[in-house]
């Protein structure tokens, strides 16, 4: 019972921080290249273009929302099983859902590159 | 050499040289902002719930203080290349963090760093290395290539540059 608890948080957690991610990254293409407009109009307006963006705001609570699932799972189970669990299953995630919902072109470099990550992630807590 | 030639060179370079740039900001930001903040937690201590208004004197604590910068460097950073490049070729700079952050323990912290460590360092490098090599945003057909014109455009010109 207490694994299925622990691994409902680390599902929770990869899934809001992937969906964060990918809310960002829409926001970002959203607004354009941040360093012509800082060159052009300065760093002001650049944190004024990020910061009325609505996508980039939901986001950002999506991240939120999976840091404090972290600490969740961290309360409930091992550092050594949380982190790097939720850390590679995230770049996986991550991949599939820019695949399907940013269209982004992902082909066998980059899942070849997220599957190396991920396994090295996995091995940096051994 | 025309001089369209030598300006689309220099562009390609200026490109270049910016995504290498931007990685390397992601991952040295990530990488060194962890090791400063446990670094400073050092200096802190362990903090009992019964005491959790301990955290605060971590804001006054300079290693603290340098790692947050570094971290908001990093989101700087992140969301710049987020900009202009996929999420998938973005990511694994994030990931490249690790890699700093084991030397920088390493050598910083003199943490011990297991064989199987530098296996996963390792392998986090070559996924970096092998996406950081392709292309970094996918080619979306706009509506003057879908119809031919562009790439009829730049054969017109490339005609004309050579009479």
């Amino acid at each position: 019972m207490n694994s299925l608890k622990l691994w409902t948080a680390i599902g929770m957690l990869v899934l809001a921080s992937s969906a964060g991610d990918v809310m960002l990254s829409a926001a970002m293409k959203r607004i354009g290249d941040l360093d012509a407009i800082r060159i052009n109009k300065g760093l002001l307006t650049v944190i004024g273009h990020v910061v009325r963006e609505k996508l980039f705001l939901l986001g950002l609570c999506c991240l939120i929302f999976s840091f404090f699932c972290l600490l969740t799972a961290l309360s409930w189970g091992d550092a050594s099983l949380v982190a790097p669990a939720s850390a590679s299953l995230t770049y996986i995630c991550s991949a599939i859902l820019a695949k399907f919902l940013l269209h982004e072109n992902v082909d066998r470099r980059r899942w070849l590159s997220a599957a190396l990550v991920c396994v090295g992630v996995l091995l940096l807590v051994k | 050499m025309s001089s369209a030639h030598q300006a689309g060179c220099r562009r390609n370079i200026r490109v270049k040289f910016k995504k290498i740039f931007i990685y390397l900001a992601i991952a040295c930001c990530n990488g060194a902002g962890d090791v400063l903040l446990k670094r400073g937690m050092q200096n802190l201590g362990e903090i009992h719930l019964s005491r959790w208004t301990h955290i605060f004197n971590a804001f006054i604590d300079p290693w603290i203080i340098l790692g947050i910068l570094f971290l908001a460097g990093f989101f700087y950073s992140y969301l710049t290349a987020l900009s202009w490049a996929d999420l998938t070729y973005v990511l694994p700079a994030t990931a490249f963090g690790y890699v700093i952050t084991a030397f920088l323990s390493r050598v910083f912290l003199h943490e011990t760093v297991s064989p199987w460590r530098w296996a996963g360092v390792l392998l986090i490098t070559c996924g970096v290395g092998l996406v950081a090599r392709g292309p970094s945003l996918t080619e979306r057909p706009t509506k003057d290539t879908a119809l031919g014109k562009d790439s009829a455009i730049s054969r017109a010109k490339e005609q004309h540059e050579l009479a």
